[in-house]
């Protein structure tokens, strides 16, 4: 076979060499300018600044990612003084003054992450290099937070987490760029583990279902060191394709294989069909063992439980906040929430607007926006009044710790919001642990531009 | 180029794609130093539209890599692989693990995503290219979406499953030496591959893919590769074995693929599984039926098309649409938004949709097509004036 049909000659080597040394050559042109700058997307003396906003938009999660927008776009109206001001009210301590950040108002743009770590980096990407922001957040899914956290480390630009549950996040895969205000899959563990042993006893047999991804995998180790504690045994864990729709070829396995508890470890659309299937298949009125058959959903949350309807009354779970608490900071939130949307919102809207007020009053406090004083600020930084009590930003791991809610799906809901109810709310000292049992590091405070 | 050539303007034959090899070797290289002049300076005339920022400019050169190696496959032999993510996706994995495992220096990254992508290919061809036409597809996206389960799941220890493949400051690296603070940059002998450089590395990638698909077909390979499109059959009975030739496109195809795949890894150290999706594929498939299959440049503006519309329309927001239609009165202005808020931000992939449906039906030869068409009709008029 014959690929080239004529011989290089002298004059097209040269053609060639020219158009490479130009090529080579035009990098330096145009980046000469880029060291100017003291920190990426400094505001410099710009009357304004930009926070992206980096949310599912489309896929599984797009129902959290849609109320994730909506909260963010309440901070920023918060932040800027307009409206009933929120949380502005109720925060202790607060720097902020209701003026936008350092007396720049706060401007944002936004961006679809489809849930998928490629199209998530790309739209983060455009954001600080296209839209020049100093801080960015979002995310409903932990292999995309992972991801994107990883780029802001890079670009040294801070990430605030939105929904995210493994423990990798703030523990093998943590950042010093990433900060994470959500709870994780270990502190679901143990603040279900005696709600557990409360309602099924110390002698149970758990079948799990796993969502195949670091989420799944560290909740179901999570649960199941619980579980282990409480004298229960581990009969199986099956791991599941994310949104694999169907999941009656998993569920049919679990009622011959002795097992009297099914733990779900789905989040989303796949946790809406896999709880179904498994209620429509009978499981919830089986007795094994001389027992009844209990199902557990470790991570719950309003929006799921909407989705499958009549089928959560009774499951066990934990979340991060509900609307129901009764708190100050909650109740004002949900009243501010409310009056602009028309419904109460749900976790993922709480913990995204409580992130981006945090690293604006972050901002303020520091009297700067250069990332390694900001960061500086929210580590170890103890705040109260935004729901769940005091909270702690932990400087070993950029965790924060606050108390976590046990739920159960309501009996008689009295309205299509009112769909759980708060079995316990666990304080914050039973589900600190250690910041080295997962390993990782943080990684340096300044980055090269 | 005389209005002889051109027969009636109207009549698409005049300007299918096929057709239109018959440029001398002269103009092919004037319009390669053209294409090579209009890559290098994408960073200046993109930035009227938005598009001038490091991210995308390296998509539009890695998007234009991979269409223009798949243009090799789909538009010279006709063979419709629905796979081809699945060589982007070996070629990222290869190249993060050479740099975990190596060095961070981008060149063996690059030479073991090309090389990655093409055994990967001939493993895939030599299965596939046993059956033509619709088989054939079916297979390669067989192919590929299991590639896309394996390395979701099953090859987790290699791929890392959903949260995709990174570096870790732990990462042997044996040819780097022990790392400082930080995670290190991917680099080329020391100069850091990100940002605009990243993106001129990308560039030259391009131009010289550009340059090989060209010299690729004008031989006597492309020649029967384009012989195999029009009719497999009679090269067959003429005694001509037409299997070496399919299977040396595929692979030529497939590292084009590799070498985009590793320069996705390049400016960005990350592989992730959705990289081989379905859908993925379809999108390389897009690219060149949009741009115009079977051109050399068509492909190339196809794959920059829809990367525009991926990131810039996705991220308009009704905020950003208030702005635009800011010269219009109060009342229209509204009206406005709200008409055009379902074809931007997350409906972007609708406006993409009646683009692709607009494009298919008036312009069956892709964006190519239209400005051939524009070109015939402006010689005709000039050729008019001069009689």
């Amino acid at each position: 076979m014959t690929i080239f049909d004529k011989n290089v000659n002298r004059r097209r080597l040269l053609q060639g060499g020219v158009a490479v040394t130009a090529g080579l050559a035009a990098p330096n042109f145009f980046i000469k300018g880029a060291w100017a700058e003291e920190f990426r997307n400094n505001p410099g003396s710009a009357k304004s600044v930009k926070f992206g906003f980096n949310v599912p938009q489309t896929g599984a999660y797009a129902d959290e990612g849609a109320d994730e927008l909506r909260a963010y776009q309440l901070a920023v109206k918060h932040i800027n003084g307009e409206g009933d001001g929120g949380l502005l009210k109720t925060m202790t301590p607060l720097s902020l003054k209701g003026n936008g950040i350092l007396g720049k108002k706060l401007e944002y743009v936004t961006g679809d992450t489809q849930t998928k770590s490629d199209a998530a980096r790309a739209s983060a990407k455009r954001m600080i290099e296209k839209d020049g922001v100093i801080m960015f957040s979002g995310g409903s899914s932990s292999g995309v937070a992972v991801a994107v956290q990883s780029l802001a480390q890079e670009m040294g630009v801070i990430f605030m987490c939105g929904l995210t549950h493994s423990n990798d996040t703030t523990g093998k895969d943590k950042k010093r760029y990433g900060f994470r205000h959500f709870f994780n899959a270990y502190m679901s563990g143990a603040a279900l583990g005696p709600v557990l042993k409360e309602n099924m006893g110390t002698d149970r047999r758990a079948y799990h279902l796993t969502a195949d991804y670091t989420w799944g995998w560290t909740q179901e180790e999570s649960i199941k060191n619980t579980t282990e504690a409480l004298g229960w045994t581990t009969v199986k864990a099956v791991r599941t394709p994310l949104g694999a729709g169907d999941f009656s070829q998993y569920i049919t396995p679990v009622l011959n294989s002795g097992a009297d508890v099914l733990i779900l470890n789905h989040y989303g659309k796949d946790m809406v069909n896999s709880l179904t299937q498994a209620v429509q298949f009978g499981l919830r009125d089986k007795m094994v063992n001389g027992k009844k058959f209990e199902i557990i959903v470790p991570l719950y949350s309003r929006l799921m439980a909407q989705g499958a309807g009549e089928n959560v009354k009774g499951i066990l779970g934990t979340t991060n906040w509900h609307w129901s608490l009764r708190d100050a900071g909650s109740q004002t939130f949900v009243k501010s929430f409310g009056q602009e949307y028309g419904f109460p919102p749900s976790q993922a809207a709480h913990t995204c607007y409580v992130q981006a007020l945090l690293y604006a009053n972050a901002c303020e406090q520091a009297g700067t926006f250069y990332p390694p004083e900001v960061i500086k600020t929210l580590e170890g930084f103890e705040f109260d009044g935004m729901g769940n009590g005091k909270t702690l930003y932990r400087a070993e791991d950029h965790q924060c710790f606050k108390d976590v809610l046990v739920v159960r799906g309501k009996e008689n809901p009295t309205n299509q919001f009112d769909l759980l109810e708060v079995v316990k709310e666990v304080p914050r000292a039973d589900v600190t642990y250690d910041a080295k049992i997962f390993g990782g590091e943080l990684g340096p405070y300044k980055v090269p531009l | 180029m005389s209005a002889a050539t051109i027969d009636s303007p109207g009549n698409q034959k005049a300007v299918a794609p096929s057709a239109n090899d018959g440029g001398s070797s002269r103009a092919d290289h004037i319009k390669f130093l053209i294409f090579a002049l209009a890559v290098l300076t994408m960073p200046i005339w993109l930035s009227p539209i938005g598009a001038a920022y490091p991210d995308l400019v390296q998509k539009f050169a890695i998007f234009g890599i991979l269409a223009i190696g798949f243009n090799i496959l789909f538009g010279l032999t006709g063979y419709l692989s629905f796979g081809h993510a699945a060589f982007l996706g070996v070629g990222s994995y290869a190249a993060v693990w050479s740099f975990k495992l190596l060095t961070m220096n981008i060149v063996p990254a690059i030479l073991f995503g090309v090389l990655a992508g093409g055994v990967f290919a001939l493993l895939i061809g030599y299965v596939s290219l046993r059956r033509t036409g619709i088989y054939f597809s079916i297979l390669t996206l067989a192919f590929a979406q299991m590639s896309y389960n394996l390395a979701y799941s099953v090859l987790t220890p290699i791929t890392n499953g959903e949260t995709g493949l990174q570096l870790a400051l732990h990462d042997p690296r044996i040819l780097d030496g022990p790392a400082g603070a930080g995670l290190p940059s991917t680099n080329l002998f020391g100069m850091l591959t990100v940002g605009y450089t990243g993106f001129y590395v990308c560039a030259v990638m391009l131009i010289l893919a550009y340059y090989l698909a060209m010299r690729i077909r004008r031989s006597p390979f492309g020649m029967a590769l384009r012989a195999i499109k029009s009719n497999q059959n009679r090269m067959n009975y003429t005694g001509f074995n037409t299997r070496p030739y399919t299977l040396a496109a595929f692979v030529i195809s497939g590292m084009y693929a590799g070498l985009a795949g590793s320069l996705m890894a390049v400016v960005d150290p990350l592989a992730g599984a959705e990289r081989m999706q379905w859908t993925a594929s379809g999108e390389v498939v897009l690219m060149t039926i949009l741009g115009g299959s079977g051109t050399l440049l068509g492909p190339v503006l196809g794959a920059g098309i829809i990367k525009y519309f991926e990131n810039i329309f996705s991220a308009f927001n009704d905020q950003v649409l208030g702005r635009i239609f800011d010269f219009l009165p109060e009342g229209l202005q509204e009206a406005a938004v709200v008409l055009f808020s379902p074809f931007v931000g997350e409906g972007w992939h609708l406006t993409l949709g009646v683009v692709f449906m607009l494009i298919v039906i008036f312009l069956p030869g892709g964006v190519m097509e239209g400005v051939a068409r524009i070109k015939a009709r402006f010689d005709r008029s000039r050729s008019d004036t001069a009689r």
